[in-house]
């Protein structure tokens, strides 16, 4: 039997870019930027990396399909460094694929960074791109809001909400997340909204409005990883470890095969118990301090409270407005802005999520800070409701 | 003896409000507003002659065994392909097999009636031969034709058992009249005087070739019940009719003013409107005009009456949405240079390979039942989905291009491109078995919800203008409408 990753590493150092329209900077600005941040956390020399994971989600856009980019740009020593891309899971990836080196005793210290640089190609939302020879002949043209909007209509089927309600939901998902990413300086929107605003705001792809879609930014995210001996050698205290790493990719159930009925996300679900498992938690309610979930738009948010055990089936709306994932309410969701206020540079945003329980844990998340959290958890949900991949990584202090 | 055996009939539910042809166009040309009556049929962007023939095929195999057709033939002078045969798309989009004589005719109005007359002399043969007759006619803005032209399908079958009307006879009179033509270069027709078609081609042609053919088979015109003259010229059948000595009862109308006339298939759809009408040992005359005229006489026997298809002409007519937005109709048929937007940019390149490696799916509807377990999906792959089976190679052919489905999941999308926004699609749950997330087409307004039963239809899913190609795939409709 497995033992699992639960504290087998611990971050060494973590950093961020400034989230936006970042016309100014590449996708080398960007790496740079945020890895400098991280080095200097660290308080280690770049040399000291012996293992790096870079994760870009759309690597026909700006950054090339290898390792090579994030080698280049941070001039690093020709170590191993290895891509992953796995949509919108890819930032998750890389810290696995880092967390997993250390953890396993093939190198000492890791790298993972996560970029992507959308808003070089000219659209507003995700790029249009192709599925590939064969799904571009029969599947939809569906945009990320078309394929999630569908979310919406399977949970009302299932649970008998009204239109109405759902929608008031999603927008109050969407007024929380602003108003915590009013008051953190790295996001990109920082702005506090209206529950009006959010729910007379044109329909993108019905019943998805303006306000329930995450913004389209450019970004990037890192983190230096070691296990916690290492960390103690290099003079580090108050430790903050890796409790559990989760993937669950879709088979195509979902999507073939007669049983799932749109309503939840199932990939999530299967996640969820296992991180749990993981990480040895027991009663997700109790113990899990914070959660940065995968609020591409806000329906997804809404529906993953429940699959992540965070609210009963089907009370995720009475939840929701109730203002349990509020900054104030019982499970902070989105404390640092979410995907709705950071955008959604694909492979940046698993270790955006990472970094912010990162601050945190270490008290350094100013005016959004949290009383004494113990256990954050991270959710990514790349694809499809129907055909898809769920990452969970599960962060806390270590013991 | 040889015969019609059967019949059925597609027309696009889109109907443009010819007063909207009018309000756009009458500042320069008034003579228009005296033609903007009623309305006429319109292909959604997503229809053209072959989508539309695979409706009007499968109408008629409504009431007709698939596996008796032994040849389909495509008429056409709107074939979206030049060289690529039409026919053997809509043959596969029908499943008939690949067994069967295909041919795609053409380059005349009088295409259908030709093709027709050719499988009625084709001589005794067990099994139907199917004639699709199909046109999306292309006009310019602002023009008579655009006001009078319609789009439309409608097929028949002929064979020589279970026949529905006797084939008495046929003529063909040749001679190169150019009333219109439309060269290689062009995708729109240029027309000569109205009043010359009229007295030197419809009023002399029509009734020569009628008259020979009454003669040859010994029927008196006042015997006639049923005439077929396709013609945009609203007043010219009844004229037509009045010189040979046919009843002015006898005249099928052209709807004119409530389909428009459909080119090629024009004249077979009204032949399935007469045969909706007929009684047992009506005479139906049907005569084609271009280049000179067909004409065919047949007679409704008493299987007539038990061979209507599920839809046939009045139910195709009676299928409606009213469209009074002009704009639309041009944007559909390219006629102005509309923004498409940078999600309208995006590459379409047809991967010749792959699309017959999967022609299966993409033009026959057929997913897979597992052996094993019984379990149906759609695509058909190498693993039954069914967690509890799992079995490989397991998937027989499971042809669902007319399973019902109902909607389980589904949106309105208006960040994607579509050439009719918003784009709706959701995941499809078939009857029996099988789910597909798939695009919807037809969907009015306020109409959709989780539940709601959908049929399936043969569309066009992409255009790949950069290379001339043009992709189709099957698409679902709220089945009530």
């Amino acid at each position: 039997m497995a033992s699992g990753i639960k504290d087998k590493a611990v971050i060494l150092g973590m950093g961020c870019s400034k989230f936006g329209e970042r016309w100014d900077a590449s996708p080398a600005d960007l790496m740079s930027e945020a890895f400098e941040e991280s080095l200097a956390d660290a308080g280690i020399d770049k040399n000291q990396i012996e293992m790096a994971w870079f994760g870009a989600g759309i690597d026909a856009y700006n950054v090339g399909s290898s390792a090579m980019p994030l080698s280049i740009a941070l001039r690093l020593p020709n170590i191993p460094v290895t891509k992953v891309e796995n949509m919108c899971a890819t930032g998750t990836e890389a810290f696995r694929g880092a967390v997993y080196a250390v953890a396993s005793g093939a190198c000492d210290i890791a790298l993972a960074l996560g970029v992507e640089k959308l808003k070089d190609v000219g659209y507003g939302g995700l790029p249009q791109r192709t599925r590939g020879v064969e799904n571009d002949m029969y599947w939809p043209n569906l945009s990320a809001p078309g394929a999630f909007a569908q979310l919406a209509s399977g949970y009302r089927a299932r649970h008998g909400v009204d239109k109405g309600d759902l929608k008031r939901a999603m927008a109050h998902v969407s007024v929380k997340s602003h108003a915590n990413g009013a008051r953190n300086p790295k996001a990109h929107l920082q702005r506090e909204i209206t529950e009006e605003q959010a729910m007379n705001a044109p329909y993108i792809a019905e019943p998805i409005g303006l306000f329930d879609c995450c913004g389209v930014s450019d970004g990037a995210a890192c983190a230096i990883v070691c296990t916690p001996e290492i960390a103690r050698a290099l003079g580090k205290a108050d430790l903050v470890s890796v409790k559990a790493l989760q993937l669950a990719a879709s088979n195509g159930e979902e999507a073939s095969f007669s049983q799932w009925d749109g309503s939840y996300l199932k990939t999530t679900r299967i996640a969820a118990q296992r991180a749990y498992d993981e990480a040895g938690i027991r009663k997700p309610r109790e113990e899990v301090s914070m959660t940065e979930v995968h609020d591409c738009f806000s329906i997804t948010e809404l529906v993953t409270m429940e699959d992540l055990q965070l609210s009963d089936e089907g009370q995720a709306v009475r939840d929701v407005l109730n203002g349990d994932f509020d900054a104030d309410g019982r499970i902070p969701c989105q404390i640092d802005g979410g995907l709705k206020c950071f955008g959604h540079p694909i492979g940046a945003s698993g270790l955006r999520m990472i970094y912010e329980n990162y601050l945190q844990f270490h008290g350094r998340a100013g005016d959004r800070q949290l009383k004494g959290p113990r256990l954050a958890l991270n959710h990514n949900l790349g694809g499809f409701p129907h055909q898809n991949i769920c990452s969970i990584s599960i962060i806390g202090r270590y013991q | 003896m040889t015969g019609i055996t059967a019949y059925g009939a597609y027309i696009p539910r889109t109907r443009l409000q010819k007063s909207a042809i009018a309000d756009a166009n009458d500042w320069f040309d008034a003579s228009l507003r005296g033609l903007a009556r009623g309305e006429r049929s319109v292909c959604n962007w997503d229809e053209d002659t072959i989508t539309m023939a695979v409706e009007a095929g499968q109408d008629c195999l409504s009431v007709l065994d698939a596996g008796s057709v032994n040849t389909l033939y495509l008429a056409s002078t709107t074939l979206p392909f030049l060289d690529r045969q039409n026919s053997v798309v809509v043959t596969q989009a029908l499943n008939l097999g690949d067994d069967l004589r295909t041919m795609d005719v053409a380059a005349s109005q009088r295409a259908g009636t030709s093709a027709l007359i050719a499988m009625l002399e084709s001589g005794p043969s067990p099994g139907n031969a199917l004639l699709v007759a199909s046109e999306h006619r292309r006009s310019k803005c602002g023009s008579r034709a655009e006001m009078l032209w319609g789009d439309g399908a409608a097929a028949v079958s002929v064979g020589n058992e279970d026949v529905i009307a006797d084939y008495l006879g046929s003529e063909t009179y040749v001679t190169d009249f150019v009333d219109h033509y439309r060269g290689e270069d062009s995708t729109i027709d240029y027309e000569w005087e109205e009043r010359w078609i009229r007295d030197e081609g419809y009023l002399k042609s029509v009734p020569l070739v009628v008259s020979r053919l009454l003669d040859k088979t010994g029927v008196k015109p006042s015997d006639i019940a049923h005439f077929v003259l396709a013609c945009d010229q609203a007043r010219t059948p009844g004229a037509v009719a009045r010189k040979i000595g046919i009843s002015a009862d006898a005249v099928i109308d052209n709807h004119i003013g409530d389909l428009g006339v459909a080119g090629v298939a024009h004249p077979i759809l009204l032949l399935t409107e007469a045969l909706e009408k007929a009684k047992t040992g009506d005479l139906i005359l049907l005569t084609g005009f271009g280049q000179g005229s067909d004409a065919v006489l047949l007679r409704a026997t008493d299987a007539l009456a038990g061979k209507r298809p599920v839809t046939g002409f009045s139910g195709a007519l009676a299928r409606r949405r009213e469209d009074a937005n002009y704009n639309r109709f041009l944007s559909f048929n390219n006629l102005v240079d509309r923004e498409v937007g940078k999600r309208g940019e995006l590459d379409k390149q047809s991967y010749l390979a792959a699309m017959y490696r999967r022609k299966d799916l993409l033009t026959g509807f057929i997913g897979g039942k597992c052996r094993s377990c019984g379990t149906v999906q759609i695509p058909r792959e190498k693993y039954c989905v069914n967690p509890e089976c799992g079995a490989l190679d397991s998937q027989d052919d499971h042809p669902m291009s007319a399973v019902k489905g109902r909607v389980m999941t589904w949106t309105a999308d208006r960040l994607t491109f579509d050439w009719n926004p918003p784009a709706y699609f959701g995941l499809v749950e078939f009857e029996g078995g099988g789910r597909l997330m798939m695009d919807f087409t037809e969907v009015e307004p306020d109409t959709m919800d989780t539940g709601v039963e959908v049929s399936v239809h043969f569309r066009i899913r992409q255009f790949d203008n950069q290379r001339g190609f043009r992709k189709y795939f099957w698409k679902a409709t709220p089945a009530q409408q």
